[in-house]
């Protein structure tokens, strides 16, 4: 299901302390995989390598188990992402409005494609199924932050406002 | 004592058209005049016409003011709070009011509206218990607490309430079977996964009035004999999640929740799980594997949850409307009440997530068996732009659309059905003429294919083939059999699919070729998409007869495609053209046209 593009951003060296303290309130107990995955995304952003071999080692669980399960949902990102996050609504509605287009002209700017990051790491780009801002389609998020009847042509100021 | 309560909507819609800023502002202007004693500010539910957001509603006055910007807000306050004067230019206005509407009693798009399950919405402030209290909360509860499971579940089946999340069970018989099924440990589970893209009904509801879910999860805990619940909300909806911790930990504070129930000797306690996006957890055999932490994949039915559900046990899962709905049917003479609203088959009614290329988005709640066009046009004011209505798109990734030809149809389970769509969730997205219906279904297919688990090999290879052939069509490469063909996996991917969302996503294809079979066949034969937006299969073309070379096209082009003189007729270049459509929306003498492409043949001459 969600497979992450590959991006050309090094994995830097990660520091592990503190996950010990992350980890503290789940273990034994059951069902806690997914909340697991998501503090350390939480803590890091994304989930990178190390820090998932640390985790399955303290849980006494394999590793393909925690990453059997990261890479199911999409929520879970196994790469480092960009200062600024875009999602591009595709629920139905703004699909009809034309949200195609519009990521198509984020796209042309930055020059990746949905689901990877620019090599200056500044902005990834994702696509979202719903915020349920129906009443502005077309829209897109930065950092949470929602932009609304989007045109092809209102992208290009949008995004240079982004540091 | 505050003077006036200023009900400020905080739901996702609003805040999207910036309702922080304006409460920013309202605080801000509040705190500098020293006026915070005397009006309260409440961020409060949905009040559903997220088209006219950001909202503030002023009680008890009476009064309902849109479209509001931070700038209004000294105003506001000067004249409206303190001067008492109500202000004609923030109010309602539309080409369906003669004058400015002050109140929803006069507004049209709450007219034809029926408030039950968001009777608190926009009303009570949904982080005080005490306001859900004072409007009759936990009574039903408290009610049910007297009685004895098989007469709340009885009166339950009598409200005929069938579930809410999308397949319309009925919600008293599955309460009877988890309640009958052998186990000393039972849950109960509420899915609030919404993952319909377009539907965001249970969402307005969690952020509106939180103790409402939580009463129906407790009554039902009540009846089924059980003392642990989980509700499984998307991480997407961090408001939500909010809400109902803050409501949870409240019930608890009040003894709702916790050991020995108000003295009753029955214990219950609420986990919430946050999903992490995967549609397929809204499937309940996918979101209990999901809750104990697996990947979240369906599994064969039966045994159904009831009997073996969360960990082995039985569990009783229902989805956020349709707990809701509970205690307005278990409180004092509310099954008499309830089963007054509604057609035969379905009782009560349906809150609507209305979207797409109409006038008045938002959310509306209904008394079943209304007209699908008394929800468009009446409730939701027509087509945007006085374009022309094509169809409606009932149920998302599992349901239909719906032509003009049936507009009529009463809105209730099994017409639906028949009409090749399904009541779904409640998203309801309306297209007009420059929406493809080809497009449409291929992007619900190419939603599917993305979403589907891998589990099973009709959805996980079916899914992909119906895609293929559809981006083919949308490509200008469809086959003269292509229709066949998708016909024939559509069937046996319903008849062979492991869950619901195998066996129900061909139905936007099935759908969209019963009603909009010639769309499909000038795709493959005549590779033209007179909607203008399969891009290979069209050009933009400026009418000479219409231009008035006024330039706004040309300076807005992104990529330079169109040229010409001040007031001389314009031309699009074709190949540079990337068909953004920027222009079109642009002009204002509607002379951008959508034509077949031009070929070499025809160029030619
Ligand atoms: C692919 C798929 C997705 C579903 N998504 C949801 C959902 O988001 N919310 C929901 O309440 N039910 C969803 N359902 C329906 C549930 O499986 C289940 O029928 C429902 O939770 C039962 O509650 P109800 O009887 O109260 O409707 C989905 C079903 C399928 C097959």
């Amino acid at each position: 299901m969600s497979s992450e593009g590959a991006t050309a951003v090094q994995q830097h060296e990660i520091d592990l302390s503190g996950i010990d303290a992350l980890l503290e309130p789940y273990l034994g107990k059951r069902g806690t995989v997914i909340p697991v995955l998501q503090s350390l995304q939480e803590h890091y952003g994304y989930l990178p390598r190390p820090a998932l071999e640390y985790a399955a080692a303290r849980m006494k669980i394999p590793l393909s188990r925690l990453y059997g399960v990261a890479t199911f949902y999409a929520q879970f990102k196994m790469n480092p992402r960009g200062r600024n996050i875009i999602r591009v609504c595709k629920g139905t509605a703004c699909h009809i409005q034309g949200s195609p287009k519009v990521a198509e002209r984020v796209e042309e700017i930055l020059g990746i494609k949905s689901g990877e990051t620019t090599p200056d790491l500044r902005f990834t780009l994702e696509e979202v199924a719903c915020i349920g801002a129906c009443a502005l389609a077309p829209v897109m998020t930065i950092n949470d932050e929602p932009h609304g009847r989007l045109t092809p042509d209102k992208i290009k100021e949008i995004l240079d406002s982004y540091e | 004592m505050y003077e006036k309560h200023l009900m400020i909507c905080g739901a996702t819609g609003c805040l999207s058209s910036g309702s922080a800023k304006v409460q920013q502002a309202l605080e801000d202007e509040l705190a500098k005049r020293g006026l915070k004693e005397k009006f309260r500010l409440v961020m409060s539910g949905c009040p559903g016409f997220c088209e006219v957001g950001p909202i503030i509603v002023i009680y008890p006055d009476e009064v309902f003011y849109c479209r509001l910007k931070p700038g209004d807000i000294p105003e506001l306050v000067e004249k409206h709070l303190l001067g008492g004067e109500v202000i004609e230019r923030l109010l309602y206005k539309g080409p369906d009011v003669d004058a400015p509407a002050r109140f929803y009693d006069t507004i049209p798009f709450y007219q034809k509206q029926k408030f039950n399950v968001l009777h608190n919405s926009g009303i009570i402030d949904p982080e005080n218990i005490d306001e859900y209290i004072m409007r009759g909360g936990y009574r039903a509860f408290s009610r049910a607490l007297k009685m004895e499971p098989m007469e709340v579940i009885n009166e339950v089946k009598k409200s005929g309430l069938r579930g809410r999340g999308g397949a319309g069970f009925p919600t008293g018989l599955k309460w009877e079977f988890t309640y009958r099924a052998a186990g000393d440990k039972k849950y109960v589970v509420c899915n609030a996964d919404e993952g319909d893209p377009g539907a965001f009904m249970d969402r307005s509801i969690l952020e509106g009035d939180p103790h409402a879910v939580l009463e129906g999860m407790l009554i039902a805990a009540r009846a089924i004999g059980s003392d642990e619940g989980y509700i499984y909300c998307r991480a997407e909806y961090p408001l939500a999640i909010k809400r109902l911790k803050t409501a949870i930990a409240q019930a608890e504070e009040y003894g709702l929740v916790g050991e020995n129930i108000l003295g009753y000797g029955v214990n219950f306690k609420f986990n919430i799980k946050e999903g992490a996006g995967a549609f397929v957890c809204g499937e309940e055999t996918a979101l209990l594997a999901s809750i104990e932490g697996k990947r979240g994949m369906p599994r064969p039915r039966p045994p159904f949850p009831a009997n073996s559900g969360l960990w082995g046990k039985p569990t009783c899962i229902n989805n956020v409307e349709t707990y809701a709905n509970i205690p307005l049917i278990v409180r004092e003479g509310g099954v008499e009440e309830y089963v007054k609203i509604g057609t035969e088959g379905s009782k009560g009614t349906k809150v609507f997530a209305l979207a797409g290329k109409i006038r008045n988005t938002g959310l509306c709640e209904v008394p079943m068996g209304i007209t699908l066009r008394e929800i468009i046009f009446d409730i939701g004011g027509g087509i945007k732009g006085g374009r022309e209505f094509k169809a409606v798109q009932a149920g998302g990734p599992s349901g239909g659309c719906i032509p003009a030809e049936q507009l009529d149809l009463p809105v209730d389970y099994d017409s639906l059905t028949q009409a090749g769509a399904i009541m779904g969730s409640g998203g309801l997205v309306v297209m007009d003429d420059r929406t493809c219906m080809v497009d449409l279904a291929r992007y619900f297919l190419s939603f599917t294919q993305k979403e589907s688990c891998g589990k099973c090999i009709p959805c996980r290879e079916g899914t992909k083939r119906m895609l293929e052939i559809l981006e083919r069509i949308t490509e200008g490469r469809g086959e003269p059999d292509d229709l066949d063909r998708l016909q024939e996996l559509a069937s046996s991917i319903k008849d062979s699919a492991l869950c619901g969302l195998g066996q129900t996503c061909p139905n936007p294809v099935l759908s969209t070729i019963r009603y909009f079979r010639h769309e499909y066949e000038e795709h493959i034969n005549e590779k033209f998409c007179r909607a203008g937006v399969c891009k290979p299969l069209f050009e933009y073309t400026i009418d000479p007869e219409l231009c008035n070379g006024c330039t706004r096209c040309a300076r807005i082009c992104p990529v330079k495609a169109i040229s010409g003189e001040r007031k001389e007729t314009h031309v699009i270049d074709p190949e540079i053209c990337t068909r953004c459509g920027s222009c079109v929306e642009r002009c204002r003498q509607e002379a951008i046209k959508v034509t077949p492409v031009r070929r070499e043949a025809d160029v030619s001459h």
